[in-house]
């Protein structure tokens, strides 16, 4: 019994440093905001899927599961936390979509949640690195911004990639979060500034980089025969799919290329009987803004070693051709990491009910997610419709 | 990061100091990190113990200018990725140059080297480094 799935509730915290909010805080305010939305009542719900990273280490807490049914006043719904480092948020919206499709579950709250400034900076560069192969990457002094730096400096190296068109992701995408009530950074950058930011890792300068953010993010998702007693607007999950590769970079057959996102992509649009150029919006994970050159390049919108070309030429605008990141991305809207998956897919959904406010892309009916774990060990792809 | 325990760094030595991987008589291919188990061969694979002969080409590379507690004193050092002659590639620091020399395919060769310590009680972890090949060896043959 395969049953299609639909999105019937949004919800967000706000993305940023937020001293006066803990871990469970954030994750209550997403979860309350996306079941408000929905219309459902806690007795709705028949299960919880809550996607993190590393709680443990940034605030000391694991077992989130119990944790967010807990303080959403669901204690005896079942509650199930996944990780797949920066792609556990993805992760979570692939269980429940998989759980509800097949029949286990019928009506479920998803969450992704990370709180990443109760640590010191060094802590959190040190936790993020859980996210590399750490015994032979992050142990030898590779930290995760030098991880990215090995990739962009590799396609300048070989397709004649630009600092300057690095530059130009964070420009687009700090312009769209100036639009977006939830981001971390909702102003815009002049280029000038964002060359003559410090460098971190070189070439990847500090505004080439996603920051440290605190932030949730909440879907409430169930089968399509039930979503019509509780909206007129659902939206549709056509296709999800995942892939894996190397957990190392230097394992890589060619780390200009992320082949886990070629695979999950492909397979996600036969899935849903799409073409690329059939969508009309992008979330893409723009961790560091190289990231989003090569996934423009890996998902089909423009040949390998032509992404730089792509953002200059505007085609990923709000109102070009392929717009990527409206939300303003990792880069602008921030990268509570566990988050950072669903808070696409929110992203997405307002989107397509047409309820992106002064972001909105005009008439998008079909729109696309890719959340990357790691390095591109992970490549979690969802296509949406209406 | 807290203070680790020592055998998680003890059991790596044999790899970590000599640089010593994996060879699948079965394919042919060489491994660093060693692998227990042949991703082109799996089941049908053979896996014996390589020692590398530690030369190679940086592939690509960093200046890394923000580093964790570990690492800051080091800071800015350059960290990469060197292609063995024998093929794979793995990730280490390059020293004995400067930053502004390394470039993608300069030949280097390992050398032995502190990587860092693991807070102020903690251990301190040995192993490779890469340091720009002299000509007197005929080692470089860019």
């Amino acid at each position: 019994m395969e049953r299609d799935v639909a999105i019937i509730g949004v919800g967000m915290s706000k993305f940023g440093e937020l001293w006066e909010k803990s871990l469970r805080d954030i994750t209550l305010e997403a979860g309350m905001y996306a079941i408000f939305d929905s219309g459902v009542s806690g007795k709705d719900i028949d299960g919880i899927v809550i996607g993190n990273m590393s709680a443990g280490r940034f605030t000391g807490q694991e077992h989130l599961g119990a944790m967010a049914a807990d303080m959403g006043g669901l204690a005896g719904v079942p509650a199930y936390s996944v990780e797949a480092a920066c792609a556990s948020g993805g992760a979570a919206v692939r269980q429940a979509y998989m759980a509800i499709k097949s029949g286990e579950h019928d009506l479920m709250l998803v969450l992704g949640c990370e709180k990443m400034s109760d640590v010191t900076q060094g802590e959190a560069i040190n936790t993020v690195s859980v996210a590399t192969d750490w015994e032979w990457e992050g142990m030898f002094g590779a930290t995760f911004p030098a991880l990215y730096a090995f990739m962009a400096r590799r396609h300048m190296h070989q397709y004649g990639t630009t600092e300057e068109q690095m530059s130009l992701v964070t420009v687009k995408n700090h312009k769209n979060a100036q639009w977006n009530p939830w981001a971390q950074f909702q102003r815009p950058v002049p280029l000038e500034i964002v060359m003559k930011s410090g460098l971190i890792a070189d070439p990847i300068r500090v505004l080439h980089s996603s920051p440290v953010t605190d932030g949730a993010a909440g879907l409430v998702m169930c089968s399509a025969d039930l979503a019509k007693k509780f909206t007129d607007t659902p939206i549709y999950i056509l296709s999800s799919e995942q892939a894996s590769d190397t957990l190392s970079l230097h394992d890589r057959r060619d780390i200009t290329t992320m082949d886990a996102v070629v695979r999950s992509t492909k397979s996600a649009l036969k899935e849903s009987g799409l073409e690329i150029k059939d969508i009309d919006v992008f979330e893409l994970h723009d961790s560091f803004t190289i990231g989003e050159i090569i996934l423009t390049e890996d998902i089909g919108l423009t040949e390998k070693g032509k992404g730089g070309k792509l953002v200059e030429e505007g085609v990923t605008e709000i109102d070009g051709k392929y717009p990527v990141n409206p939300s303003g991305g990792l880069k602008a809207r921030g990268h509570p990491i566990g988050a950072t998956g669903v808070a696409q897919i929110v992203e997405l959904a307002l989107q397509l009910r047409g309820d992106a406010e002064k972001r909105q892309v005009d008439g998008a009916e079909k729109g696309l997610a890719v959340n990357i774990g790691g390095t591109g060990g992970t490549s979690i792809v969802h296509i949406l419709g209406r | 990061m807290a203070e680790k325990p020592v055998a998680q760094f003890w059991r790596k030595i044999r790899s970590v100091y000599n640089i010593v991987g994996t060879h699948c008589k079965t394919c042919g291919e060489y491994y660093f990190p060693p692998r227990p188990v042949c991703p082109n061969c799996r089941r049908k694979g053979e896996l014996e113990e390589y020692k590398f002969k530690g030369l190679g080409k940086v592939y690509t590379f960093s200046v890394v200018r923000q580093a964790p507690p570990e690492f800051k004193r080091q800071v800015p050092y350059v960290i990469a990725q060197v292609e063995l002659d024998e093929g794979p590639r793995l990730t280490a620091q390059i020293v004995n140059c400067d930053p502004e020399d390394v470039h993608i395919g300069m030949r280097v060769r390992a050398c032995f080297r502190k990587i860092r310590e693991m807070g102020g009680g903690g251990i301190i972890v040995y192993g490779y480094k890469f340091e720009p090949t002299m000509k007197v060896t005929g080692h470089n043959k860019e």
